[in-house]
């Protein structure tokens, strides 16, 4: 039987790399590998995974030194050989073996002001948004992210700066600025603008080649920008 | 844990290093250009001599050398700015090539000119 050498993180910030053979499938996703080793090898590996069909952002990974999300990598693609390095997302501490702690990556989605604040109540009429405005075209290419948090683990002023709000955040924030019903405009932009905010961003484009959803944070961002430096010439900052 | 370098293999992580290098670099020798514009103050002879001194042929690839970083940083800083203020279309790709293909163009006009 043809076997694939998968090398696994074992431990949490420290640890090591345990070797495991995985027998190869047609059309086996890293996911796949994955459950393997914990179902038929070793059961105390950590994974997290929950749909395993692209929609829940929850079995991100490191594969080969790529963030991926997991499920929907199929090992074809991605091994070297018949070798593949399974890794922990980096950027975000590791909770034991592939599972990160995503409590810093959500809690810097309410810091860039990630809630929708609504303008007007339930006792008003349907707002009606045109599908081809501008600012619906704007929102409707950021809002399809599903927080798998691959954008965050690749950039690397997260990396270099850890208060930075990061890719997924602003994406979210942006997306709220384009929400025309949403009544919070100044105070996220406002959010976004600090030394961790928008302005950090050195362009590396890493967010937007490795996101799994086609998102380009990187557009959002330079969005952001220019509606803050806007803002801040109309004096509304 | 940290990324390595195959989480940063991408064209426009490369680009970015591309403009950061030759901007580092160009940096360095504005002082010497400075310098050399500056020998002309002490008259026509001395700076006879040092444009003499550039006419030897590894100075003159040093020269190529410049100009192709500093048209790679000019074609470099172009994309920047476009991907910034113009709306995004999905072709900062084809924006990479051009900069590249335009920064190398340049250089080699340059040396063209020279042979």
């Amino acid at each position: 039987m043809n076997m694939l050498q998968v090398s696994v993180w074992r431990g949490a910030a420290s640890g090591g790399y345990r070797a495991y053979d995985v027998p190869r499938e047609e059309s086996q996703s890293v996911l796949d590998v994955v459950t393997y080793i914990q179902r038929s090898i070793d059961p105390t590996l950590a994974y997290r995974f929950a749909c395993r069909v692209g929609m829940c952002g929850a079995c991100a990974m490191t594969v080969n030194g790529v963030a991926r999300w997991t499920c929907r990598t199929h090992v074809a693609k991605v091994a070297k050989g018949n070798a593949i390095q399974i890794a922990p997302l980096a950027n975000l501490p590791v909770v034991k073996d592939l599972v990160t702690d995503m409590r810093e990556f959500f809690d810097k989605w309410a810091r860039a002001r990630g809630q929708f604040a609504p303008r007007s109540t339930r006792k008003d009429d349907f707002a009606r948004v045109a599908s081809g405005s501008p600012e619906r075209v704007a929102a409707n290419a950021g809002i399809e992210c599903i927080g798998c948090a691959v954008c965050y683990a690749s950039c690397d002023v997260v990396s270099w700066n850890p208060d930075y709000l990061g890719p997924a955040a602003l994406n979210r924030a942006w997306t709220l600025v384009n929400d025309v019903r949403d009544g919070a405009r100044g105070e996220r932009l406002a959010a976004v603008a600090g030394d961790a905010g928008c302005h950090a961003c050195h362009t590396h484009l890493s967010c937007s080649e490795r996101c799994p959803k086609n998102i380009t944070p990187t557009a959002s961002i330079a969005g952001l920008k220019r509606a803050v430096a806007l803002a801040a010439w109309k004096g509304e900052l | 844990m940290k990324n390595d370098y195959r989480a940063r293999n991408h064209p426009a992580w490369w680009a970015f290093l591309v403009h950061r290098l030759s901007g580092l670099a160009l940096s360095i020798f504005l002082p010497f250009h400075f310098w050399a514009l500056g020998q002309a103050l002490q008259g026509e002879a001395r700076l006879n001599t040092l444009l003499r001194w550039t006419e030897q042929p590894l100075v003159k690839f040093a020269e190529t050398m410049l100009v192709l970083l500093l048209a790679a940083h000019l074609t470099g800083g172009l994309r920047l700015l476009a991907l910034e203020f113009l709306p995004w279309r999905g072709w900062q790709k084809s924006l990479l090539g051009w900069a590249a293909g335009a920064a190398l163009a340049a250089g080699l006009a340059f040396l063209l000119n020279l042979v």
